[in-house]
């Protein structure tokens, strides 16, 4: 009889080893594939791999826009972690991103010709708010309605964007601007401070770093994180423990709201100064990569969210060196959660060669 | 014997210094940023159309596609000013901010901005075109063309710019034929070609049987074309894609101007400038005239470009009402630069009201 | 203001013909939702189906080879989905996002070359009757195959779901593929080819986009059907023949707005555009709130991965 060549054996448990390699095998495996496309579209592909992933942070200015851009790829990433370990799936961190701006940005329109250090807080906050508001509405449809929040939250990115559409290009649009669709711009006194001369990182990436730490210490240390890892399991666990789910369900949306929200602020309050019809370059979507790419552990997402900031930078400098396309971005994203997501089979089933027998 | 000896060191060392100088200018480096894809066929594919002029004219080019008019312009902007570019184009609205912003940080770099108002730093230029001449030139060939008495227009955005060719074009029109209607929809994108064919089959289905745009795709002319009516082809020569349907188009030809701000960085003879020009610098310039057009009407379209070229008609000639009647030009007199370029009312004729 | 029947119904026409990519992919994904599979690449799939067909018809000059290849390239593409949640048993959500990100990032990159090309004229039948009847003719005459075979999809997905054998497998495998399973179906080879049939729809929908619809090739220009065609199969309580009427409704909501505006009537542009999406939110409320009715009509198995010891 003849025998298979290789056998998955299913593992007990899940391997420690494969669980920090696997990320590492994902990323290898893209560059090689990566490497290959750029072959087959007929470009060298050492010359644009340097291109991708060195030169954009050759110098200091381009390490500065790495931390930029993974700034709030990381914030939403961690707010992500919350829902995602404890079983919810709000996909719609883009909507919640973009509400957190368009709140936070009508705050600032509010004193766009005003002066004062307490003008930055009130902003800040009033995007964590507006990102809370929004991912209420899945948190309460699921909870009290049994409604699914994937399509309820994906949904409403759509109409979270119409919406600022809307405003920027009606009532919202600066006056003295001949109806070009964007807003006045933010005083000085509602824009994060530059932490560098010259550079781009602004005060928005501590926001990032205590968000790291926070979570860090909420899963490792508390027994509301502990509470969250569980009722991931299964909710009739969570109910039979007698953990408050309801609650913990609008507690995960509540912060990533506030995470993606904040990320929306310190786009607009950053770099941008002002609104316009678009303030994010779909980060709440990739920023589903990044949480899942760094494992759903605060320390992974700050490696992770380096590593996808990269391919934005990577998709720019290769467009403009070698008249790579610009999408080659979006394609690395894809594939190394692909690969990810594969290599992820490794941490659950063993590879065993039995050879053949007759 | 001094002065012969100063004076051949003087001119040798002139002589040394020009060829130097032009050794050297053959090395400028010229950056393009565009909005959208080269293969767009309308605003940017005629962008670089302009771009490859340089190229052809001996000089290296960089370009780089589909930019968005966000936080990441900047980026994108200050990768080309320190990568040895000494001119950078910046064919966009929405880039006005960021260019500025980087034109402050890297003195020794030209910008040269697109449709924008903003020159805060002697190293930043504006430039655009008349194209409100051309749809002057549209107009007179709608309105003696259609049987319908109904224009359809597919707008994108509210600002000066498409308001300017709106009424343009409508005072054209009416000039040749007092009864044509012009009926506007807002598409609010400049380039989604789906929603461009929805726009253009819903305004064929209301009777027009000439559609204009002002939009960028050719997804208007081919929906034109399949069903049986006229369009214009916007910023570039759409006739290949709808060969029965496209009349003319208003052509966007940067080429010559990219060319000579490039040659002025390589003499050292660039200086801040805001330019307008229109069909008589050869900026706009009007494609071939569909043979369906009766000649005729040829003719007075020939004449009338010949006119605007030299200044002897403008196109915004008084006496002009707007839509309540109100007096914008008064007679004999022509609308200056600055009302021009701060246009946000409709002249009488033009159905509807500008939204917000 | 005269509204004559003719005019009716070249505004229905036009919808019909906005509806089209919606019907497709919604009874794809239906197909694949109603065998447990929650597949979100619904977008990725149709982005690369608009780009296969668009290339193949300008390559080959091939209409019949084009549309093949439309549907096969949604296809190819929903295998690396249906080999990474099936046999890997990776999570559903996140792959279905990797594969839209993807998709949309390898159509433009593959399409890098066909921007600007005119697309060929494809054929329509029965276009001599397209003036007959005021009102019907330009309803019932006049559009491509595609056209009259996406209005036939519905009847046929709903007669296969109900009437037929392999239909009510795809069911059972849905509602409870523990006990499916039990029975001796093989429960992985039934969502693979479900899987497989929805990419071969998508790619299909974004085919006709490519080819008839617009047609020209420009990067994403799905512009976020994908997303409405997973909302409408939701909107439509996983029914066919709702997905008929979601879909009218959907395309017709832009169409009509263009109409309002070229007659004069102001309307706020953003709300029109932002209704389908909370109409659908509400209709999942409404839905949901019956615990026995959602039971009754979601695939129990929906989005949960299957896995069983060898």
């Amino acid at each position: 009889m003849e025998e298979k060549l290789i056998k998955f054996i299913k593992r007990d448990q899940p391997s420690q080893a494969m669980f920090f390699l696997t990320p590492v095998l994902a990323i290898l495996l893209t560059l090689i594939t990566g490497g290959l496309i750029f072959y087959i579209l007929g470009f060298k592909p050492f010359e644009a791999l340097k291109f991708f992933f060195i030169v954009p942070i050759a110098d200091m200015y381009g390490l500065s826009e790495l931390f930029l851009k993974a700034t709030p790829l990381c914030l939403i990433a961690i707010g992500l972690s919350f829902c995602f370990k404890s079983n919810n799936w709000n996909i719609g961190a883009e909507g919640q991103l973009t509400f957190g701006a368009i709140v936070s940005g009508g705050v600032a329109l509010l004193f766009y010709n005003q002066e004062g250090f307490y003008i930055l807080p009130i902003v800040i906050l009033a995007g964590a708010i507006g990102g809370m508001l929004y991912a209420s509405i899945p948190a309460i449809l699921k909870t009290y309605f049994n409604t699914n929040e994937i399509l309820v939250s994906l949904m409403l990115v759509y109409v979270s964007k119409l919406i600022l559409d809307y405003l920027v290009v009606g009532p919202w649009s600066n006056p003295e601007g001949f109806n070009f669709p964007e807003t006045r711009q933010f005083s000085e006194s509602a824009r994060l401070p530059i932490l560098f001369e010259g550079l781009r990182i602004h005060a928005g990436i501590f926001l990032a770093l205590a968000a790291v730490v926070a979570s860090w210490f909420i899963f490792d240390k508390t027994y509301l994180g502990f509470q969250m890892k569980v009722s991931g399991f299964s909710l009739k666990t969570a109910k039979y423990a007698g953990y408050k789910g309801k609650k913990m369900i609008i507690l995960v949306f509540l912060i990533s709201g506030a995470c993606a929200g904040l990320a929306g602020v310190g786009e607009i309050t950053g770099p941008i100064g002002q609104l316009h019809r678009e303030v994010s370059p779909d980060y709440g979507f990739t920023a589903i990569i990044v949480a899942f790419l760094g494992r759903l552990h605060p320390v992974g997402i700050i490696f992770s969210s380096l590593i996808v900031a990269i391919t934005y930078l990577g998709a720019e400098t290769a467009q403009i060196f070698m008249q790579i396309p610009k999408y080659t971005g979006q394609v690395f994203q894809g594939m190394i959660l692909f690969f990810l997501l594969a290599s992820d089979y490794l941490l659950f089933f063993k590879i065993k060669f039995i050879g053949f027998k007759k | 014997m001094h002065k012969i000896l100063t004076r051949s060191l003087v001119s040798s060392l002139v002589f040394l210094f020009t060829l130097t100088v032009s050794a050297v200018a053959k090395d400028v480096k010229a950056a393009f940023v565009y909005i959208g894809p080269t293969g767009d066929h309308g605003w940017t594919y005629q962008h670089d159309v302009g771009r490859k002029a340089v190229e052809a004219a001996g000089y290296k080019t960089t370009y780089v596609e589909g930019v968005p008019e966000s936080a990441d312009a900047e980026r994108v902007l200050r990768q080309l000013a320190n990568s040895g570019h000494d001119i950078i184009f910046t064919t966009s609205f929405g880039y006005m901010n960021p260019t500025n912003k980087v034109a402050k940080e890297f003195p020794n770099v030209k910008f040269e901005h697109a449709t924008g108002y903003k020159r805060e730093h002697p190293n930043v230029s504006s430039y655009a075109a008349r194209f409100y001449e051309g749809r002057a030139i549209l107009g007179t060939i709608a309105g003696s063309m259609t049987k319908s008495n109904v224009i359809g227009y597919v707008a994108s955005f509210p600002i000066p710019e498409v308001i300017r060719g709106i009424n343009a074009f409508t005072l054209a029109a009416q000039k040749v034929n007092p009864n044509v209607k012009t009926k506007i929809v807002w598409a609010f994108t400049w380039y989604d070609p789906g929603k461009e064919s929805e726009a253009a089959k819903a305004l064929i289905d209301q009777g027009a049987d000439i559609i204009a745009q002002h939009t960028d795709s050719t997804a208007i002319v081919q929906i034109a074309e399949k069903a049986g009516v006229y369009a214009f082809g916007q910023a570039s020569d759409m006739d290949k894609f709808a060969p029965k349907a496209v009349l003319t188009s208003v052509e966007n030809n940067w080429g010559p101007y990219y060319v000579d701000r490039v040659k002025a960085v390589a003499n050292g003879t660039w200086s801040q400038k805001n330019t307008w020009h229109g069909i008589g610098d050869g900026m706009v310039v009007i494609s071939d005239l569909d043979s369906a057009i009766p000649s005729d009407l040829k003719a007075k379209v020939k004449k009338l470009q010949a006119d605007l070229a030299s200044g002897k008609v403008h196109a915004f000639t008084g006496p002009i009402y707007g839509q309540k009647g109100d007096l914008m030009v008064a007679e004999g007199k022509t609308a200056d630069d600055g009302m021009l370029a701060g246009m946000m009312t409709y002249v009488k004729g033009v159905e509807g009201d500008i939204p917000n | 203001m005269i509204i004559d029947i003719h005019f009716v119904g070249l505004v229905i026409t036009s919808i019909m013909a906005s509806a089209v990519p919606l019907i497709l992919a919604s009874c794809g994904e239906l197909i694949t939702e109603r065998s447990g599979v929650l597949n979100l690449g619904v977008e990725g799939m149709m982005i690369i189906g608009a780009i296969s067909g668009f290339a193949l018809m300008t390559i080959t000059g091939s209409l019949f080879i084009a549309v093949i290849g439309a549907m096969l390239g949604g296809v190819l593409i929903s295998t690396i989905f249906a080999f990474l949640t099936q046999t890997l048993i990776t999570n559903h959500v996140a792959t279905g996002l990797a594969l839209t990100i993807f998709g949309i990032g390898i159509s433009a990159m593959i399409g890098k070359n066909f921007v600007g090309i005119p697309g060929k004229e494809f054929p329509i039948l029965f276009e001599s009757l397209k003036d007959t009847i005021p009102f019907l003719s330009p309803i019932l005459f006049g559009h491509s195959i595609v056209f009259y075979f996406a209005f036939a999809l519905p009847f046929f997905t709903n007669y296969f779901l109900k009437k037929t054998k392999i239909g009510l497998i795809v069911r059972a495998v849905g509602d409870s593929p523990d006990s499916a399973s039990n029975q001796g179906i093989n429960v992985k080879l039934v969502r693979y080819s479900c899987i497989l049939y929805g990419g071969a729809m998508c790619g299909l929908a974004g085919g006709y986009l490519s080819m008839i619809y617009t047609p020209q090739w420009i990067e994403n220009m799905t512009g976020g059907r994908g997303w409405i065609a997973l909302a409408l199969v939701v909107f439509s309580t996983w029914n066919p023949i709702k997905i008929l009427i979601g879909a009218m409704i959907f395309g017709g909501l832009t169409i009509i707005q263009f109409h309002m505006q070229a007659m004069g009537v102001r309307i706020p542009v953003q709300f029109l555009t932002a209704l389908p999406y909370i109409v659908t939110i509400v209709v999942l409320v409404i839905i949901s709130r019956d615990s026995r009715k959602i039971r009754l009509s979601t695939p129990s198995s929906l989005g949960k991965s299957f896995y069983k010891d060898n």
